[in-house]
């Protein structure tokens, strides 16, 4: 005899998805099909069953998370989000302040690509407004569900683990809400209070622990970085014949670099990698990386948490402490720069050791840009001539951030040294650039297989306008200034039929175009 | 989770990596490569050898670079390339030829 199904206990609840190895990837035609809400409606929850794996004990005890879901979890979540709105008015504004106008339903790249209305901006952030309003509004309180309250259920905790994890948190809809509001921050603050009450997503989670414990995201120790510099080293030496270095850790060098631990293991991140080398060697300033910061990103952000944002960080601090540089240059990647350009000041700083002409910190396309304008290094531009080449704005520098001391430095800047590394250089469809630009469907913290799906669907958008250059162009290079969005492309092209080497970075360019050797 | 091999347990992470580096085996290998969908040749093996090595030097697997780098010299230059490695494993070689050497997936932004 069969035994009885055992009963779910809540956190499998929370934790069942389905991973559809088979899904339909949507057809390049050039254009970006907006779904029509009234289909949206029929699609409810299609994708309610794309979860990302949940963090193991071990995991979450690791970061300083209950290590699985507390017993009185609804009691305790609704007590994290008071303190929560106690700490972050916006957040409380945001949640009182939508009027359900409507502007911001299309607009994310995770609904026009999932069709599943769960996934529109407004409607997302609707799955904490209800336990907010259900439990600190009045009408909330006295009118319930017609008020459009609701307690946090088993199941309404099961849709915020699904689509608090379909959210990349780029904040594109902020851009297109007449308020401003900024959905992004309601998951950080969604996922903050998963993790209080012990529910994680593994694959953040499990990063953190990497960070704290190795160093950063990858987990490569200290030898094996060295090894890797070293090995990269001579790589450049076999094709360039100059002996570019990639110093580790060399106290008194001008400038820290700090860049995403994937610039030493990924491709194409380490072509990038290869190429700021070639920048410093060339400008003749002296600059290093360093084991105890071999870390740009801060997945802290991802899940709302000051705690480890800070813990993070501070490996930064000791760098800057233990090799004395006077500048503080950051690499490329999307998130990092947000929280570099944002948040390092308050959560580091002040930077009062490294040189003030300078500034702190400083991104890497903005130092490189002022060598070329300078004309401290030189650009051969036809080295790149194989390429027709178009710009992907990462969202986390795009809104996020901003790059030189000018209003929009951020648009203007990468591309100004994309123009100077190459000949030819197209942009594609201006509703999906800029500040308007879509997520590759892979950050904040959905960089991992298990939603793949999800990852598919969201990068949609970009897929139809980048195919549309394509075609009219014969666009084969898309720069790119982001770990994430470059581990993301190289995924999720070949699922479109675009081949992975599209996919690429700015400092990559500029590494092919550099003139090295003697300046005249 | 875990798979059955052959009379025995092997523990893997939730996307079937094995958790025990020393539980790895030839026989297990082939195992995985099957469910892959992997057919494995002396050129499958040869990564796999070089990516097991690599990780008991380094705990951690090589960049994609060192191991293009590795296959240049061990199958000449118009194999030791990216393409060829797509070839030899078409779901990358981080994500599939380390399942089948047994290694933890690389995680992080890559
Ligand atoms: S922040 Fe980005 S991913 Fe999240 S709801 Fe807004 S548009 Fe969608
Ligand atoms: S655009 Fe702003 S106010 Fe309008 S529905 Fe969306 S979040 Fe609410
Ligand atoms: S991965 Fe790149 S495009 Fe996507 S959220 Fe980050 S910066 Fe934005």
């Amino acid at each position: 005899m069969a035994e009885p199904p055992a009963e779910k206990t809540a956190v499998e609840t929370v934790a069942e998805s389905v991973i559809n190895k088979n899904f339909k990837v949507p057809e390049l035609i050039g254009e970006i099909n907006v779904p029509r809400v009234e289909d949206g409606y029929r699609r409810k929850g299609v994708t309610s069953a794309i979860k990302p794996h949940m963090a193991k004990p071990a995991v979450q005890a690791k970061v300083g998370f209950p290590e699985t879901l507390v017993d009185n979890w609804e009691e305790a979540a609704v007590k994290r989000l008071g303190e929560l709105l106690e700490k972050y008015k916006s957040l409380q504004v945001y949640l009182d302040i939508c009027v359900r106008c409507g502007s911001c339903t299309d607009k994310c790249q995770f609904f026009i690509g999932s069709n599943d209305p769960n996934n529109m901006p407004v409607a997302r952030a609707e799955l904490l407004r209800r336990v907010y309003k259900k439990y600190f509004t009045t009408e909330g309180k006295i009118f319930g569900k017609l008020a459009g309250a609701h307690r946090l259920d088993l199941n309404l905790l099961s849709d915020w683990y699904a689509y608090f994890h379909q959210c990349s948190q780029c904040r594109r809809c902020s851009v297109f809400c007449p308020y401003g509001i900024d959905t992004a921050e309601i998951s950080m603050a969604a996922r903050e209070i998963m993790d209080s009450i012990g529910i994680g997503q593994k694959y953040v989670n499990e990063i953190l622990g990497k960070v704290h414990e190795i160093g950063n995201n990858l987990g490569m120790n200290p030898k094996a970085l060295a090894a890797t510099l070293e090995s990269t080293e001579e790589d450049i030496e076999e094709e360039d014949g100059v002996p570019v270095k990639l110093p580790l850790d060399q106290e008194g060098a001008d400038v820290l670099l700090v860049t995403p631990s994937a610039d030493f293991f990924a491709s194409p991140h380490i072509e990038s990698l290869i190429g700021y080398a070639k920048v410093f060697h060339q400008a003749g300033i002296s600059w290093t990386l360093s084991t105890a910061a071999s870390e740009a990103g801060n997945f802290g952000m991802f899940i709302g948490s000051y705690t480890q944002l800070e813990k993070v960080a501070a490996r930064v601090r000791n760098a800057i402490g233990e090799l004395k540089p006077k500048r503080l240059v950051v690499g490329e990647c999307g998130h990092a720069w947000r929280v570099a350009y944002s948040f390092w000041n308050t959560l580091i700083g002040p930077f009062d050791t490294l040189d003030p002409r300078y500034p702190a910190p400083q991104h890497i396309v903005e130092f490189t840009l002022d060598l070329v304008r300078r004309g401290a290094i030189k650009l051969d531009k036809s080295a790149n001539d194989e390429f027709t080449v178009t710009f992907h704005d990462s969202c986390n520098v795009a809104r996020g951030s901003r790059m030189g001391d000018r209003p929009g430095g951020q648009f203007t800047m990468p591309r100004e040294l994309i123009k100077a590394s190459c000949n030819k250089y197209v942009d594609m469809d201006p509703s999906t650039t800029m500040e308007k630009t879509f997520c590759c469907g892979g950050g904040g913290g959905l960089l991992t297989d298990e939603i793949l799906e999800i990852r598919v669907a969201g990068a949609m958008p970009r897929m139809q306008a980048l195919h549309a250059v394509m075609e009219s162009d014969g666009v084969n290079f898309m720069a790119l200034i982001c770990a994430i969005c470059k581990a993301q492309f190289t995924k999720v092209l070949p699922k479109y039929g675009i081949p992975m080497t599209v996919a690429g970075g700015v400092h990559q360019l500029v590494g092919r175009a550099i003139e090295l050797g003697a300046k005249e | 989770m875990s798979f059955e091999f052959e009379g025995k347990t092997y523990e893997t992470d939730d996307d079937g990596y094995l958790l025990d580096l020393d539980s790895w085996n030839r026989e297990v290998a082939g195992h995985i490569a099957e469910m892959e969908g992997v057919e494995m040749t002396d050129a499958h093996w040869e990564v796999v050898d070089f990516l097991r090595n690599y990780y008991q030097e380094y705990s951690i697997a090589p960049a994609i670079k060192i191991l293009i780098k590795e296959m240049k010299k061990m199958f000449g230059p118009d194999k030791g390339n990216s393409a060829y490695l797509y070839n030899l494993y078409p779901a990358g070689p981080a994500l599939q030829a380390c399942k089948i050497a047994g290694l933890p997936k690389p995680t992080g932004c890559v």
